[in-house]
């Protein structure tokens, strides 16, 4: 039971490191630190760095959440943690 | 019909609405009243918490500072969003599994201490009231822009609904208003900003028509038409902005911290069934959010657009009717310097002669698009119902604190269930009148403070609490320590800027260049760090704290 609940946890915190890392990288990354950078590649009629900052940021994340919440219901009933 | 006939219809329908739902509603334990329950459909939660969130200022003035700052007011895209990733996969799932009422309630217990409880009780009401009071005043002020009604009397009018359905209903009445409240919100934005979407780039989805070509005839990208139109002014590119990046990182960072900090919107994981649903209603609150916080910036472009293309340089004759209409409020200004009956915008304030107010740039729209009366209604009743929603969780906050962490589980332990419900309600009255104060005398520093609850809730309860869940050997020494030294470090920090002297409020005085809105990451930085080495020197957990921690980091119980 406790080696069971470590993996759990280790899987758990493995997969929010993939989700963190991404969401860091679209908002802090693409439409701030690179922002000058991306905006010289035309993405439709935006700069690429104005639309992560102003719209793709936010696509991601949604994205991200349910990832999140699949692989979590996943993870649940494989260690047969999930809700009865 | 006219516009005032058509606001007073929309508006009374809708108030209806909430009132009814209120009565239908009503609770007679704490349980219902403090987290409805713990029965509320996910999807119905992801909509209740999309309204809890999105305030007066993200429905009615968001877009227009997006429209003066450009490129930078993607701080607020972006902050007000990602806070969500934080708060879907870092404490929902887990303070859901947690299964108590409030954040002082997880933070008491997990800190196996009534000091730390006490600390964020204090938080969480400084931070709720902070908040509340600016949604009661937008409540007033849309109520005297669109009915002709005085402040005061606006703001009376919202206390009493807020009051029916937050006293009788409790959580219950405010998450199911606050479904209607989404829906009202949501649809009176998207209406005014497709229809503006047509009339500039002729692409009825305003996040492709912001990419897309005006339809002036040029051909040109309106990004680009409009970079252009900034820069002929005097101002800076519209893409470009002109804060330094550390600066918007900062900020951005605090605006994320934060929002998955704020006590109203984790209690709103409380409410549903299972973990399963706490994990998923963060996504579908996050896809409603995303709905409105996706078209915003395309309104700002198209507004601004408008106003750079058919306002500058016409005569003061000929500009269209909305230009007088709103000149009346005092939102719009024009003074004609040079005496040519011209109006001139410009970078340069020796020339310039329009003054703006950023909340017409979503208020006007409808009038802008030349849009039915019909929709000025909804506007109305859109811009009311992102207040009204967002002051009921607030309050019920307060109201919870006083009557449940500070009395029930503090002072007077030994009062029934009933008795206790009543303190709530009574509490919550209160709190009403309180806000309602605020909201037609509100102390000048009302704008200033929202920096202020943002800074704080990142720079005490989101570290405290994600360190009480991945950190099993955080003791309580080390989260107070570090809750203390956050907020003592960004308090003084904004106060110091915003109050004491605010003729050194700019870059070159701000330590590394991090403005007051941007200093609660650095306090956050600031939690961790002293939590973490505090806890080194003092006493582990005892043995049942960290089992708790264990338990919550599982769903199934048991």
């Amino acid at each position: 039971m406790e080696n069971k609940a470590k993996l759990y946890w280790r899987k758990n915190l493995q997969l929010l490191a993939v989700l963190l890392g991404i969401w860091f990288t679209v908002s802090y990354g693409f439409g701030i630190l690179l922002v000058d950078q991306l905006d010289k590649i035309t993405f439709f009629g935006f700069g690429l760095g104005f639309w992560f900052a102003q719209q793709g940021s936010q696509y991601v994340f949604v994205v991200l959440i349910f990832i999140y919440v699949f692989k979590m219901n996943k993870l649940d009933k494989e260690f047969e943690f999930d809700e009865i | 019909m006219d516009i005032q006939t058509w606001t007073f219809v929309i508006v009374g329908i809708t108030f209806a609405l909430y009132i009814g739902i209120a009565v239908w509603a009503k609770v007679i334990t704490t349980n219902d009243f403090y987290i409805a329950g713990s029965n509320v459909n996910p999807l119905a939660n992801g909509m209740a918490t999309a309204a809890d969130w999105m305030s007066a200022a993200s429905f009615i003035s968001m877009a227009g500072l997006i429209a003066f700052m450009g490129y930078d007011g993607s701080v607020y895209l972006m902050g007000w969003t990602g806070g969500y990733v934080l708060l879907a996969l870092l404490l929902a799932p887990y303070l859901r599994k947690f299964g108590k009422f409030t954040v002082p309630d997880f933070v008491g217990d997990r800190y196996y201490s009534s000091t730390a409880r006490m600390v964020a009780v204090v938080c969480a009401v400084f931070i709720s009231f902070t908040y509340v009071a600016g949604q009661m005043r937008g409540v007033g002020i849309v109520f005297s822009r669109f009915l002709d009604i005085g402040i005061t009397e606006g703001v009376v009018v919202g206390m009493v609904i807020v009051f029916f359905y937050a006293v009788i209903g409790g959580m219950k009445g405010i998450t199911y208003t606050q479904v209607a409240q989404y829906c009202v919100l949501i649809f009176a934005y998207l209406v005014p900003a497709i229809f503006i979407s047509i009339l500039i780039t002729g692409n009825p989805v305003p996040q492709l028509g912001f990419g897309s070509t005006v339809t002036d005839g040029s051909g040109m990208y309106l990004l680009d038409k409009l970079d252009g139109l900034s820069t002929q002014l005097g101002f800076d590119a519209y893409t470009e902005g002109s804060k330094s990046t550390i600066d918007i990182f900062f900020i951005t960072a605090a605006l994320m911290v934060g929002t998955a900090g704020l006590p109203h919107v984790i209690v709103r994981f409380f409410t549903v069934p299972k973990v399963k649903d706490a994990r998923i209603s963060a996504g579908y609150a996050l896809i409603f959010i995303v709905l409105l916080y996706s078209t915003a910036p395309a309104v700002a472009a198209f507004a601004k657009t408008n106003l750079l293309g058919t306002i500058n340089n016409t005569e003061y004759s000929e500009v269209p009717e909305w230009f007088y209409n709103w000149e009346n409020t005092g939102l719009l200004t024009f003074n004609d310097i040079n005496r040519d009956g011209r109006i001139l915008y410009s970078a340069d304030p020796e020339e310039n002669e329009l003054e703006i107010d950023p909340d017409i740039m979503v208020l006007a729209n409808p009038e802008i698009a030349d849009l039915p009366n019909w929709v000025v209604g909804l506007v109305a009743a859109g811009g009311l119902a992102a207040a009204l929603s967002t002051a009921a969780g607030l309050l019920l906050v307060i109201s919870t604190s006083i009557a449940h962490d500070l009395l029930k589980r503090t002072l007077i332990p030994d009062i029934s269930d009933k008795q206790e419900l009543f303190i709530a309600r009574v509490a919550a009255a209160g709190t009403v009148v309180v806000a309602g104060y605020l909201g037609i005398h509100p102390p000048g520093f009302v704008a200033q403070t929202v920096a202020f609850a943002f800074g704080l809730a990142a720079a005490s309860f989101f570290p405290a609490i994600m360190l009480g869940i991945f950190y099993k050997k955080m003791n309580k020494e080390g989260a107070i320590a570090g809750m203390v030294a956050g907020i003592i470090l960004t308090a003084s920090y904004i106060i110091f800027f915003t109050f004491i002297r605010p003729d050194l409020n700019n870059a070159g005085n701000w330590w590394m260049g991090i403005s007051p809105e941007g200093i609660g990451t650095v306090g956050m930085i600031v939690n961790f760090i002293v939590a973490l080495a505090v806890s080194k020197y003092t006493k582990t957990p005892p043995a049942d704290i960290e089992e708790l921690v264990e338990n919550i980091r599982i769903p199934r119980s048991g």
